[in-house]
C-alpha cells in the first residue's frame, strides 16, 4: 500500500480518533493539488485541517485520467464487473460506517445520529441501488419496414460533478452511483467547506478496485476549481448541486466552451400546506422536520408554511411548542437534533434574512438568536404574519427559519405554493382523498409529498420544476442524464 | 407402521476420495424435516453405486410446504421491503461463492457433469443470475397512465403469492436460480421440488437459504416422484403459479392439472429439437467450433441442444469433417478428473433411451459417421455421435434424444434451411452460421425460435431472455422478462372530481 503524505490524524471533541485522508483523489491516488484550503469545524470555528485544492494542473491531469480509464478500460469492462465493484463499494462503506458518520459530522456539523442513521446508510443504500441498473440499461429495437433499428444507451465518457456541502457523501452517491453504473467516468468536485468525507470514500474505492482514473475526487473553490470542470472541453457533462446563481454559471461555462450536458439541482423555497381536515399532530411533527431537519439547510425544505385559517391558531401554538423543543447541541452527542450551521458565512446570511424579516414587519414568533458561546448555531426560528412579498417569503434562506401565512380555500391554497420561481418540492396535509390527488396535480413542483415531507427513496426521481433546475436525480430517471442515444439502423432490403 | 427414515445429515464419498456431509430431508420453512414419503436412492451415474437416500415429500408434506410459503409470505415477506429482498439475494450469492466447491462437487457426483464445469458454468452462472434480479427487487415499476383530468389511474405488478416450480436434474442448481432468483426479487415465497434424481445440491442450497436470513417459509425445497410430488404441487389450490422446466409430455400434464385445479399461472420450458444451418460463406472452423458446443455441452442434456445441423452442401465435407474433429477432442470420462469434457448420462434410464436411438438411427437409414457407443462398462458413458445422410423426417431428426447425438443434414439454398429448420413442432432454439450481413439478419427473423444465435451458439447471459416457441413452451426466463412471470398486474382508477 503507498503510503500517503496527505493524512492528518484527528481526535475530535467527543475523542473518537481519525486519520483524514487530505490530498486529492486522482488516477486512485493521493496528489497534492496547487494550493492548501482550511476546512473548518462549526461547532467550535476552529480548524480542523488543510486539504489539497485542484488548479488547472491538476484538474486536466483528473480529466485525462478519466479520459484513459474510459478509452482503455472502463468501456471494456462488463456490466457485472461494474456491479461487482459497486456492491464491494458499498460493502466497504458499511464496514467502515462509523467512521465515516464521524467525518461526516465533524466536517458538516450535522448531528452523529443522523450521520449515521442517515447520510452514510442512504450511501450505501445508493450506490446498491445503481449496482443493480448496470446491466439493465436497455435500447430498443423498432420495427421499420427493410432496416433492423435498434438504439443503443450509450454512457458519454468523462462526467463531470460539482456537489454542495449540505449532505456530503449523500449527494456523492447521487452523482457518481448512476454515472458509474452507465459505464462512465467520473470527475467530481466536492465543496471546499466539507471535503473529507468524500476522500474516506474515495480510499473505500481504490480498496474496492476500481481500475485507476474511473473515479476521481477533487476539491477547490467553485470559482477555480468548479469553473474550470464546468468549461472542460473533454468532459461531456455536468451535474450540479447548490444555489440557482451558482448554477447558472454552471450553464454559462458549458454553452460558452463545448454544449456539455447539464443538469442541474438548485434552491427551492418549498410550500407546505396544512388543511383543516389534515390530522394536526401529525403535520406539526412532519412540518417541524420538513423544514429545520438538516438545520434548514435542505434545497427541499419546506420553508414556507400555509395553514387553513380555521386551526390557524392552534397549529401556531403547538408548532411552537413543539419547535422549542428541539435539541440543540454538539453535533457529536447522540441526542443533537441540531448541530451548527456549516460556516460563518452561512451563519451571517441567515442571521441577516433574520433581521430582514423583522424589518419588514414579519411576527418573530420564536428564536432568531445565535445559540451557545462558539461555533455557527441559530435557533430554530418561527416567523409568522409573514406577507407574500417579504424578503424571508421569497428567497432561500438556507438554515432554520420558518415562514407561516394562513390561507381560505384550496384555490388560494394552490396559487401561494405556485406563487415562486422554484418548483424543487411541496407537501399537503389533509385526510381528504380526492384533495389530495387533485392538488398534487396542481401543484407545480418536482415533488409532491401527501401527509409527509422530506421522505425520499434511492429508486424514486427528485428534482425540479422551473428554476429549482434542470433534470431528475434517482430512480431510473437518473440514468437518462449520464447516456446518450445511438440509433443504428441497419437497412436489410431497402431499395436504393 | 411408520416409513422408513434416516437422519438428516448423511456423509458421502465422491469418487476423488472427498468426504462431504449432506441434507437428505425436505427443507420446509427453514427447517430440514424427514417427511412422510418413502426414502429414494440417488445414482452415482459415473459408478452406478447408490450415492445415499434421501426423503421424499407425499402430498401431506406438500401442503405442509404450500402453508409455509402462504404464511410466510402474507405475515412477513410482503412487509420486506425490495431493497432488502435484493440485499438478501445478494447475500445468497455471496454464499453460493463461498461455497462453490462443495456445491460443484455435490453437481458432479450427483448429475454427473465434469467438476470445472459444474463450478465455472453452472454454479457461476447461478451467482451472476442471483446478483442480477437482486438487482430488480425495487424496480419492479408500474405505470401512472394519463386517461382524463378527473382521474388517477396507475398500475401496480404485485407479487402472486405462492409460487410452485418444479425442476429437471440437467442443471440442478441453476434451473433452481433461473426460477428462485426473479421470484424472490419479485417478492413472492415458493415451493420447489427437484428432480429426485439429483436432489443433493439443492439441499446444501437451502442450508445457505437460512444461513443468508430469509425468514422462514419463504423458500421451501423438497424433492420426490413427479406423479406423486409433483402432480400435489401443481394441482395445490394455494399455489398461484406453477414454472415447470422439462419434458413436454410432463408439461402437458402439469398444464391439465391446472386446468382442473385452480387455474393457477403457468411457464412452461419444455424440449427442443434445435436446428443450426451451416451456410457456406460461414467461418466453418468457427461454426464447426460452436456447432459442436451446442449439441455436446452437458452431455447433450440441455432443452436448448442444437441438434439438428443443416449444412449448405457445397461445404457439407469440409464441415462435416471439422465438426467431427471436434468431437473427436472430446474427452470422455469421470467428472472429477481435469481433463474430463463430458461424464456420464445422468441415468440408466437416460443412457437406454439415447442408446435406443442411435439404433433407430442407423436402422432408419442415416450414417452413423462417428461414436455411436458406450465408453467402458462402468457408468453410462456414451461418446460424442454423429450422424450424416440424415433427412427431416427421421425419428432422430423429429424426436428430442437429450444425449450427444447429432444429426446432419444438407440444404441447397438458405430460404430451404430455414424452412427445414421451422418444420418441427418445437421452436426453443436456433443457430446460423453466416458471413453476410444480410442473411444474418433474414435468418434470424424468419427462424420460429426464441433464441437465435449467430455465428456462435449456447451463449448465456443472465440479463437475456430465454423461452421457447411452438411447442417447446411459454414464458421467458432471465432478463427483465422474467419479472412479468412473477407479477400480477393490477390497474387502480381513481375517480376524483366528482
Amino acid at each position: 500500500m503507498t503510503a500517503s503524505k496527505f493524512i492528518t490524524e484527528y481526535t475530535t471533541e467527543r475523542g473518537y480518533d481519525l486519520k483524514l485522508q487530505t490530498g486529492l483523489f486522482i488516477n486512485n491516488e493521493f496528489v497534492g493539488g496547487d494550493s492548501q484550503i482550511e476546512t473548518v469545524n462549526p461547532a467550535n470555528g476552529k480548524v480542523i485541517c488543510k486539504v489539497e485544492a485542484a488548479g488547472e494542473e491538476q484538474v486536466n491531469a483528473a480529466v485525462d485520467a478519466a479520459e484513459k480509464a474510459f478509452e482503455e478500460v472502463w468501456s471494456k469492462t462488463t456490466p457485472q464487473k461494474r456491479r461487482d465493484y459497486m456492491l464491494k463499494l458499498a460493502t466497504l462503506v458499511d464496514r467502515d460506517h462509523e467512521e465515516l458518520s464521524q467525518i461526516e459530522t465533524l466536517d458538516n456539523g450535522k448531528g452523529i445520529t443522523f450521520s449515521r442513521g442517515f447520510d452514510v446508510r442512504e450511501l450505501a443504500e445508493c450506490i446498491r441501488y445503481y449496482a443493480g441498473w448496470t446491466d439493465k440499461v436497455h435500447g430498443k429495437v423498432i420495427e421499420t419496414e427493410g432496416v433492423l433499428s435498434y438504439t443503443r444507451h450509450e454512457p458519454i465518457g468523462v462526467c463531470g460533478a460539482i456537489i454542495p456541502w449540505n449532505f456530503p457523501v449523500l449527494m456523492l452517491a447521487w452523482k457518481i452511483a448512476p454515472a458509474l453504473a452507465t459505464g462512465n467516468c467520473v470527475v467530481i468536485k466536492t465543496s471546499e467547506l466539507t471535503p473529507l468525507s468524500a476522500l474516506k470514500v474515495a480510499a473505500l474505492v481504490k480498496e474496492a478496485g476500481f481500475p485507476p482514473g474511473v473515479l476521481n475526487i477533487i476539491t477547490g473553490y467553485g470559482h477555480i476549481t468548479g469553473d474550470l470542470l464546468a468549461r472542460h472541453k473533454k468532459v461531456g457533462k455536468i451535474a450540479f448541486t447548490g444555489s440557482t446563481n451558482v448554477g447558472r454559471l454552471v450553464m454559462k461555462a458549458a454553452a460558452e466552451s463545448n454544449l456539455k450536458k447539464v443538469t442541474l439541482e438548485l434552491g427551492g423555497k418549498s410550500p407546505n400546506l396544512i388543511f383543516d381536515d389534515a390530522d394536526l399532530d401529525l403535520a406539526i411533527k412532519w412540518a417541524f422536520r420538513g423544514v429545520f431537519f438538516n438545520h434548514g439547510q435542505t434545497c427541499c425544505a419546506g420553508t414556507r408554511i400555509y395553514v387553513q385559517e380555521g386551526i390557524y391558531d392552534k397549529f401556531i401554538e403547538k408548532f411552537k411548542e413543539h419547535t422549542s423543543k428541539a435539541n440543540i447541541g454538539h453535533p457529536h452527542d447522540d441526542a443533537t437534533f441540531q448541530g451548527p450551521q456549516v460556516s460563518q458565512t452561512q451563519y451571517d446570511r441567515i442571521m441577516g434574512y433574520i433581521d430582514t424579516g423583522k424589518k419588514e414587519g414579519a411576527t418573530l414568533a420564536l428564536g432568531g438568536k445565535r445559540w451557545g458561546e462558539e461555533g455557527y448555531y441559530i435557533e430554530p426560528t418561527i416567523f409568522t404574519d409573514v406577507k407574500e412579498d417579504m424578503t424571508i417569503m421569497k428567497e432561500e434562506i438556507f438554515g432554520p427559519v420558518v415562514c407561516v401565512s394562513k390561507f381560505k380555500t384550496d384555490d388560494e391554497a394552490i396559487q401561494l405554493a405556485n406563487n415562486t420561481n422554484y418548483g424543487l418540492a411541496s407537501a399537503i396535509f389533509s385526510e381528504s382523498n380526492r384533495r389530495c390527488i387533485e392538488l398534487a396535480k396542481r401543484i407545480k413542483a418536482g415533488t409532491v409529498w401527501v401527509n409527509c415531507v422530506n421522505v425520499l427513496h434511492a429508486n424514486t426521481p427528485f428534482g425540479g420544476f422551473k428554476e429549482s433546475g434542470i433534470g431528475r436525480e434517482n430512480g431510473e430517471y437518473a440514468l437518462d442524464n449520464y447516456t446518450q442515444v445511438k440509433v443504428v439502423k441497419m437497412a436489410t432490403t431497402l431499395p436504393a | 407402521m411408520a416409513a422408513e427414515t434416516q437422519a438428516d445429515i448423511q456423509t458421502i464419498k465422491t469418487q476423488s476420495g472427498q468426504t462431504l456431509e449432506v441434507h437428505t430431508h425436505l427443507f420446509i420453512n427453514n427447517e430440514f424435516v424427514a417427511g412422510h414419503g418413502p426414502l429414494i436412492e440417488t445414482i452415482n451415474p459415473t459408478t452406478e453405486e447408490v450415492i445415499c437416500k434421501v426423503h421424499s415429500a407425499t402430498e401431506e408434506d406438500v401442503n405442509a410446504a404450500v402453508e409455509a410459503a402462504y404464511a410466510s409470505y402474507k405475515n412477513v415477506w410482503s412487509k420486506v421491503t425490495p431493497a432488502d429482498r435484493g440485499i438478501l439475494i445478494n447475500k445468497l450469492a455471496d454464499l453460493m461463492e463461498r461455497d462453490q466447491d462443495e456445491l460443484a462437487a455435490l453437481e458432479a457426483i450427483d448429475n454427473g457433469k465434469a467438476f470445472s464445469v459444474a463450478r465455472d458454468d453452472d454454479i457461476a452462472g447461478c451467482i451472476g443470475c442471483y446478483r442480477y434480479f437482486a438487482g430488480w427487487a425495487d424496480k419492479i415499476h408500474g405505470k401512472v397512465i394519463d386517461t382524463s383530468p378527473d382521474q388517477l389511474v396507475y398500475t401496480r405488478h404485485e407479487a402472486l403469492g405462492v409460487v410452485g416450480a418444479i425442476i429437471p436434474w440437467n442443471y440442478p442448481l441453476m434451473m433452481a436460480a433461473w426460477k428462485f432468483a426473479p421470484a424472490l426479487a419479485a417478492g413472492n415465497s415458493i415451493v420447489m421440488k427437484t428432480s429426485e434424481l439429483t436432489p443433493l445440491s439443492a439441499y446444501k442450497f437451502a442450508a445457505l437459504v437460512k444461513e443468508a436470513g430469509f425468514p422462514a417459509g419463504v423458500v421451501n425445497i423438497i424433492t420426490g416422484y413427479g406423479h406423486i410430488t409433483g402432480s400435489a404441487l401443481a394441482s395445490h389450490r394455494r399455489v398461484s403459479k406453477m414454472a415447470f422446466t422439462g419434458s413436454t409430455v410432463t408439461g402437458r400434464r402439469i398444464m391439465e392439472s391446472s386446468s382442473s385445479s385452480n387455474l393457477k399461472k403457468l411457464q412452461l420450458e419444455l424440449g427442443g429439437k434445435s436446428a443450426q444451418i451451416v451456410c457456406a460463406d460461414a467461418d466453418l472452423k468457427n461454426a464447426a467450433k460452436h456447432a459442436a458446443a451446442g449439441i455436446f455441452n452437458n452431455h447433450g442434456q440441455s432443452c436448448n441442444a442444437g441438434s439438428r445441423i443443416f449444412v449448405q452442401e457445397s461445404v457439407a465435407k469440409e464441415f462435416i469433417d471439422l465438426f467431427t474433429e471436434q468431437a473427436k477432442a472430446i474427452v470422455v470420462g469421470c467428472p472429477f478428473k481435469d481433463e474430463t469434457n463430458q461424464g456420464p448420462q445422468v441415468s440408466k434410464g437416460q443412457f437406454d433411451k439415447i442408446m435406443n436411438y442411435i439404433k433407430i438411427g442407423q436402422e432408419e437409414g442415416a450414417t452413423l459417421h462417428f461414436g455411436g457407443e458406450r465408453v467402458g462398462d462402468k457408468g453410462y458413458f456414451i461418446t460424442p455421435t454423429v450422424f450424416t445422410n440424415c433427412k427431416n423426417d427421421m425419428t432422430i431428426m423429429r424426436e428430442e434424444i437429450f444425449g450427444p447425438v447429432v444429426a446432419i443434414g444438407t440444404f441447397t439454398d438458405v430460404e430451404e434451411a430455414i424452412e427445414l429448420a421451422n418444420d418441427n413442432e418445437y421452436g426453443l432454439a436456433a443457430g446460423v452460421y453466416t458471413s453476410n450481413h444480410s442473411t444474418a439478419i433474414k435468418v434470424s427473423n424468419a427462424l420460429l425460435a426464441g433464441s437465435v444465435w449467430v455465428n456462435c451458439y449456447d451463449l448465456f447471459n443472465n440479463s437475456v431472455p430465454f423461452g421457447g416457441y411452438k411447442q417447446s413452451g411459454f414464458g421467458k426466463e432471465l432478463g427483465k422478462y422474467a419479472l412479468l412471470e412473477y407479477t400480477q398486474v393490477k390497474s387502480v382508477i381513481t375517480l376524483v372530481d366528482f
